[in-house]
Protein backbone atom coordinates (compact mmCIF):
# COMPACT_ATOMS: atom_id res chain seq x y z
CA UNK A 1 0.00 0.00 0.00
CA UNK A 2 0.65 3.62 -0.79
CA UNK A 3 1.70 6.31 1.91
CA UNK A 4 0.51 9.89 1.15
CA UNK A 5 1.67 12.64 2.93
CA UNK A 6 -1.57 14.80 4.21
CA UNK A 7 0.06 18.44 4.18
CA UNK A 8 -3.04 18.94 6.58
CA UNK A 9 -2.81 16.09 8.90
CA UNK A 10 1.27 16.54 8.52
CA UNK A 11 1.83 12.83 8.45
CA UNK A 12 1.96 9.36 5.94
CA UNK A 13 -1.30 7.93 5.82
CA UNK A 14 -2.21 5.05 3.86
CA UNK A 15 -3.74 5.47 0.68
CA UNK A 16 -6.86 3.96 0.64
CA UNK A 17 -7.45 7.24 3.48
CA UNK A 18 -7.27 9.24 -0.16
CA UNK A 19 -9.37 9.42 -3.46
CA UNK A 20 -7.61 10.81 -6.54
CA UNK A 21 -9.66 14.33 -8.29
CA UNK A 22 -7.87 15.01 -11.18
CA UNK A 23 -5.16 17.56 -12.52
CA UNK A 24 -3.89 20.37 -10.56
CA UNK A 25 -3.47 24.34 -11.43
CA UNK A 26 -6.57 24.41 -13.65
CA UNK A 27 -7.28 27.89 -13.70
CA UNK A 28 -11.35 28.88 -14.87
CA UNK A 29 -11.84 31.46 -16.81
CA UNK A 30 -12.85 34.76 -15.07
CA UNK A 31 -15.82 35.20 -18.28
CA UNK A 32 -16.54 32.10 -18.98
CA UNK A 33 -19.28 33.28 -21.28
CA UNK A 34 -16.90 34.75 -23.01
CA UNK A 35 -14.85 31.99 -24.03
CA UNK A 36 -14.76 30.24 -27.24
CA UNK A 37 -15.54 27.07 -27.48
CA UNK A 38 -11.91 25.93 -28.77
CA UNK A 39 -11.00 27.49 -25.31
CA UNK A 40 -13.45 25.95 -23.19
CA UNK A 41 -13.23 22.65 -24.46
CA UNK A 42 -9.27 23.36 -23.73
CA UNK A 43 -10.02 24.45 -20.11
CA UNK A 44 -12.63 21.82 -19.89
CA UNK A 45 -11.76 18.34 -21.70
CA UNK A 46 -8.13 18.57 -22.49
CA UNK A 47 -5.41 17.20 -19.85
CA UNK A 48 -1.91 16.87 -19.97
CA UNK A 49 -1.86 13.25 -19.13
CA UNK A 50 1.88 13.01 -18.97
CA UNK A 51 4.33 10.06 -19.09
CA UNK A 52 6.50 11.18 -16.29
CA UNK A 53 5.60 13.89 -13.07
CA UNK A 54 1.77 14.79 -13.19
CA UNK A 55 0.50 17.51 -10.52
CA UNK A 56 -2.62 16.13 -9.09
CA UNK A 57 -5.30 17.32 -6.69
CA UNK A 58 -5.58 14.66 -4.31
CA UNK A 59 -8.44 14.33 -1.09
CA UNK A 60 -7.98 12.89 1.88
CA UNK A 61 -11.81 12.03 2.11
CA UNK A 62 -11.50 9.62 4.99
CA UNK A 63 -9.33 11.57 7.23
CA UNK A 64 -9.60 15.31 7.43
CA UNK A 65 -11.52 15.43 4.34
CA UNK A 66 -8.82 18.80 2.98
CA UNK A 67 -8.15 18.83 -0.69
CA UNK A 68 -4.47 19.09 -1.44
CA UNK A 69 -2.04 18.64 -4.15
CA UNK A 70 0.52 16.18 -4.99
CA UNK A 71 3.62 15.95 -7.87
CA UNK A 72 3.11 12.34 -8.61
CA UNK A 73 5.12 10.50 -11.17
CA UNK A 74 3.02 8.42 -13.41
CA UNK A 75 6.06 5.71 -14.43
CA UNK A 76 6.65 5.29 -10.79
CA UNK A 77 3.49 5.68 -9.32
CA UNK A 78 5.81 7.31 -6.53
CA UNK A 79 4.63 10.43 -4.72
CA UNK A 80 7.21 13.14 -5.35
CA UNK A 81 5.84 15.47 -2.77
CA UNK A 82 2.72 17.02 -1.50
CA UNK A 83 1.39 20.69 -0.83
CA UNK A 84 -1.51 22.26 0.14
CA UNK A 85 -4.53 23.50 -2.02
CA UNK A 86 -4.08 27.20 -2.95
CA UNK A 87 -0.20 27.04 -2.96
CA UNK A 88 1.78 27.63 -5.97
CA UNK A 89 3.26 24.91 -8.14
CA UNK A 90 6.72 24.02 -6.37
CA UNK A 91 9.40 25.55 -8.64
CA UNK A 92 11.99 23.08 -7.27
CA UNK A 93 11.00 19.16 -7.16
CA UNK A 94 12.97 17.35 -4.23
CA UNK A 95 15.27 14.50 -4.75
CA UNK A 96 15.74 12.89 -7.99
CA UNK A 97 13.03 14.40 -9.98
CA UNK A 98 14.00 15.70 -13.53
CA UNK B 1 -27.94 26.85 15.29
CA UNK B 2 -30.10 28.00 18.29
CA UNK B 3 -32.98 26.25 16.67
CA UNK B 4 -31.51 22.84 16.17
CA UNK B 5 -30.31 22.94 19.95
CA UNK B 6 -34.09 23.84 20.90
CA UNK B 7 -34.93 21.17 18.77
CA UNK B 8 -32.36 18.15 20.22
CA UNK B 9 -34.58 19.49 23.86
CA UNK B 10 -38.12 19.21 22.28
CA UNK B 11 -37.08 15.60 20.69
CA UNK B 12 -35.72 14.30 24.39
CA UNK B 13 -38.67 15.71 26.14
CA UNK B 14 -41.28 13.70 23.83
CA UNK B 15 -42.55 10.01 25.28
CA UNK B 16 -40.61 8.37 22.21
CA UNK B 17 -39.02 5.59 22.96
CA UNK B 18 -34.93 6.11 21.92
CA UNK B 19 -33.90 2.53 20.57
CA UNK B 20 -30.25 3.12 20.14
CA UNK B 21 -28.77 0.33 17.17
CA UNK B 22 -27.27 -3.05 18.24
CA UNK B 23 -27.99 -1.99 21.99
CA UNK B 24 -26.33 -3.82 24.77
CA UNK B 25 -24.53 -6.12 21.78
CA UNK B 26 -21.01 -7.42 23.35
CA UNK B 27 -18.47 -9.89 21.94
CA UNK B 28 -15.91 -11.46 24.38
CA UNK B 29 -12.72 -13.02 22.65
CA UNK B 30 -9.67 -13.93 24.71
CA UNK B 31 -7.62 -10.91 25.03
CA UNK B 32 -10.10 -8.54 23.42
CA UNK B 33 -13.46 -7.03 24.18
CA UNK B 34 -15.99 -5.56 21.67
CA UNK B 35 -19.11 -3.75 22.84
CA UNK B 36 -21.62 -1.30 22.20
CA UNK B 37 -21.38 1.84 24.08
CA UNK B 38 -24.35 3.42 25.62
CA UNK B 39 -25.88 6.61 23.56
CA UNK B 40 -24.46 9.62 23.87
CA UNK B 41 -24.70 13.22 22.69
CA UNK B 42 -22.67 14.32 19.73
CA UNK B 43 -22.02 17.58 17.53
CA UNK B 44 -19.68 17.64 14.36
CA UNK B 45 -18.14 21.32 14.73
CA UNK B 46 -16.86 23.24 12.24
CA UNK B 47 -15.15 26.76 12.64
CA UNK B 48 -12.52 28.98 11.56
CA UNK B 49 -9.09 29.73 13.53
CA UNK B 50 -11.19 32.82 14.63
CA UNK B 51 -13.94 30.94 16.59
CA UNK B 52 -12.18 27.99 18.28
CA UNK B 53 -11.12 30.65 21.76
CA UNK B 54 -14.94 31.29 22.43
CA UNK B 55 -16.23 27.47 21.38
CA UNK B 56 -13.70 26.13 23.73
CA UNK B 57 -14.86 28.31 26.55
CA UNK B 58 -18.69 28.11 25.86
CA UNK B 59 -18.20 23.52 25.45
CA UNK B 60 -15.51 24.03 28.49
CA UNK B 61 -13.19 21.79 26.90
CA UNK B 62 -10.26 23.51 24.61
CA UNK B 63 -10.81 22.31 20.78
CA UNK B 64 -7.54 20.48 19.55
CA UNK B 65 -5.64 22.57 16.92
CA UNK B 66 -3.18 19.53 16.45
CA UNK B 67 -3.92 16.80 13.90
CA UNK B 68 -5.17 13.29 15.12
CA UNK B 69 -5.58 14.87 18.83
CA UNK B 70 -8.81 15.24 21.23
CA UNK B 71 -8.87 16.75 24.31
CA UNK B 72 -11.45 15.05 27.19
CA UNK B 73 -12.75 16.94 30.47
CA UNK B 74 -15.43 16.09 32.46
CA UNK B 75 -16.69 13.26 30.23
CA UNK B 76 -16.53 15.74 27.16
CA UNK B 77 -14.25 14.47 24.61
CA UNK B 78 -13.33 16.86 21.01
CA UNK B 79 -11.62 15.40 18.55
CA UNK B 80 -9.67 16.70 16.04
CA UNK B 81 -11.25 15.64 12.57
CA UNK B 82 -9.76 18.57 10.02
CA UNK B 83 -8.37 21.94 10.43
CA UNK B 84 -11.48 23.08 10.56
CA UNK B 85 -13.51 20.58 11.99
CA UNK B 86 -14.14 19.05 15.04
CA UNK B 87 -16.40 16.06 16.82
CA UNK B 88 -17.42 16.38 20.24
CA UNK B 89 -19.08 13.51 22.62
CA UNK B 90 -20.27 13.90 25.56
CA UNK B 91 -21.00 10.77 28.05
CA UNK B 92 -22.09 12.99 30.60
CA UNK B 93 -25.86 13.57 29.90
CA UNK B 94 -24.99 17.30 28.91
CA UNK B 95 -26.21 18.70 25.33
CA UNK B 96 -23.08 20.73 23.89
CA UNK B 97 -25.42 21.50 20.78
CA UNK B 98 -26.93 24.05 23.58
CA UNK B 99 -23.43 24.80 24.39
CA UNK B 100 -22.54 25.77 21.17
CA UNK B 101 -25.68 28.15 20.78
CA UNK B 102 -24.87 30.49 22.99
CA UNK B 103 -21.34 31.46 21.02
CA UNK B 104 -21.72 33.92 18.87
CA UNK B 105 -18.98 33.61 16.83
CA UNK B 106 -19.02 32.00 13.42
CA UNK B 107 -19.63 28.22 13.79
CA UNK B 108 -21.59 25.58 12.44
CA UNK B 109 -22.83 23.29 14.79
CA UNK B 110 -24.58 20.28 13.78
CA UNK B 111 -25.91 17.49 16.89
CA UNK B 112 -25.41 13.92 15.25
CA UNK B 113 -26.27 11.94 18.46
CA UNK B 114 -28.45 9.29 16.79
CA UNK B 115 -26.44 8.99 13.63
CA UNK B 116 -23.45 7.83 15.11
CA UNK B 117 -23.16 4.37 17.02
CA UNK B 118 -20.33 4.05 19.64
CA UNK B 119 -18.02 0.48 19.65
CA UNK B 120 -15.33 0.16 22.30
CA UNK B 121 -12.67 -2.37 21.31
CA UNK B 122 -10.81 -3.02 24.51
CA UNK B 123 -8.17 -5.59 25.59
CA UNK B 124 -4.93 -6.59 25.21
CA UNK B 125 -5.82 -7.48 21.43
CA UNK B 126 -7.64 -4.39 20.91
CA UNK B 127 -5.26 -2.73 18.35
CA UNK B 128 -4.83 -6.02 16.56
CA UNK B 129 -8.60 -6.57 16.18
CA UNK B 130 -9.12 -3.00 14.97
CA UNK B 131 -6.28 -3.23 12.38
CA UNK B 132 -7.58 -6.20 10.95
CA UNK B 133 -9.80 -3.96 8.76
CA UNK B 134 -8.25 0.06 9.23
CA UNK B 135 -4.69 0.36 7.73
CA UNK B 136 -3.30 3.29 9.72
CA UNK B 137 -0.40 2.37 12.37
CA UNK B 138 -1.88 1.89 15.89
CA UNK B 139 1.37 1.32 17.82
CA UNK B 140 1.71 3.69 20.87
CA UNK B 141 4.04 5.74 18.94
CA UNK B 142 2.42 6.58 15.72
CA UNK B 143 -0.96 6.25 17.71
CA UNK B 144 -0.27 7.32 21.61
CA UNK B 145 -3.46 7.62 24.01
CA UNK B 146 -5.57 10.15 23.17
CA UNK B 147 -4.68 10.45 18.93
CA UNK B 148 -8.06 10.41 17.26
CA UNK B 149 -8.69 10.35 13.46
CA UNK B 150 -11.53 9.76 11.00
CA UNK B 151 -9.78 6.52 8.57
CA UNK B 152 -12.03 3.97 7.37
CA UNK B 153 -12.65 0.54 8.59
CA UNK B 154 -13.16 -2.20 5.87
CA UNK B 155 -15.40 -0.61 3.53
CA UNK B 156 -17.03 1.65 6.37
CA UNK B 157 -15.85 5.24 7.46
CA UNK B 158 -15.27 5.35 11.34
CA UNK B 159 -13.59 7.99 13.62
CA UNK B 160 -10.99 6.35 16.19
CA UNK B 161 -10.45 7.43 19.39
CA UNK B 162 -7.76 5.44 21.42
CA UNK B 163 -8.84 6.48 25.56
CA UNK B 164 -5.80 3.65 26.72
CA UNK B 165 -3.32 1.87 25.48
CA UNK B 166 -5.70 -0.77 25.07
CA UNK B 167 -8.74 0.41 24.88
CA UNK B 168 -10.01 2.07 21.78
CA UNK B 169 -13.64 4.06 20.80
CA UNK B 170 -15.27 3.52 17.07
CA UNK B 171 -17.76 5.74 16.06
CA UNK B 172 -19.52 4.94 13.33
CA UNK B 173 -22.73 5.60 11.03
CA UNK B 174 -25.69 3.92 12.88
CA UNK B 175 -26.54 2.34 9.54
CA UNK B 176 -23.17 0.55 9.48
CA UNK B 177 -23.11 -0.37 12.40
CA UNK B 178 -24.36 -3.92 12.01
CA UNK B 179 -21.26 -4.42 9.38
CA UNK B 180 -18.78 -2.36 11.21
CA UNK B 181 -19.48 -4.66 14.59
CA UNK B 182 -19.54 -7.69 12.81
CA UNK B 183 -16.39 -7.21 11.27
CA UNK B 184 -14.78 -6.21 14.54
CA UNK B 185 -16.47 -9.83 16.64
CA UNK B 186 -14.84 -11.80 13.55
CA UNK B 187 -11.68 -9.78 13.97
CA UNK B 188 -11.61 -10.08 17.90
CA UNK B 189 -11.91 -14.07 17.21
CA UNK B 190 -9.45 -14.15 14.89
CA UNK B 191 -6.88 -11.70 16.93
CA UNK B 192 -6.99 -14.13 19.55
CA UNK B 193 -4.91 -16.66 17.85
Amino acid sequence: MLLIRCPYCEEERPELEFRNAGEAHIARPTNIAAETDDDFEKFFFIRANPKGVIYERWRHIHGCARFFNAVRDTVTDKFVMTYKAGEPKPAKLPGAAK
Amino acid sequence: MAKAAAKTKAAASASVERRPALAGRTLSAPGVKVEILPPAERVSLRAPQASVAALSKALGVTLPVKPKSSAAKDGRTALWLGPDEWMIIDEAGNDPLADCAKVTALHSAVGISHRNVGISVAGPAAAVTVNSGCPQDLSLEAFPVGAASRTILGKSEIVLLRIAADVFRVECWRSFSDYVFTLLSEAASDAAN
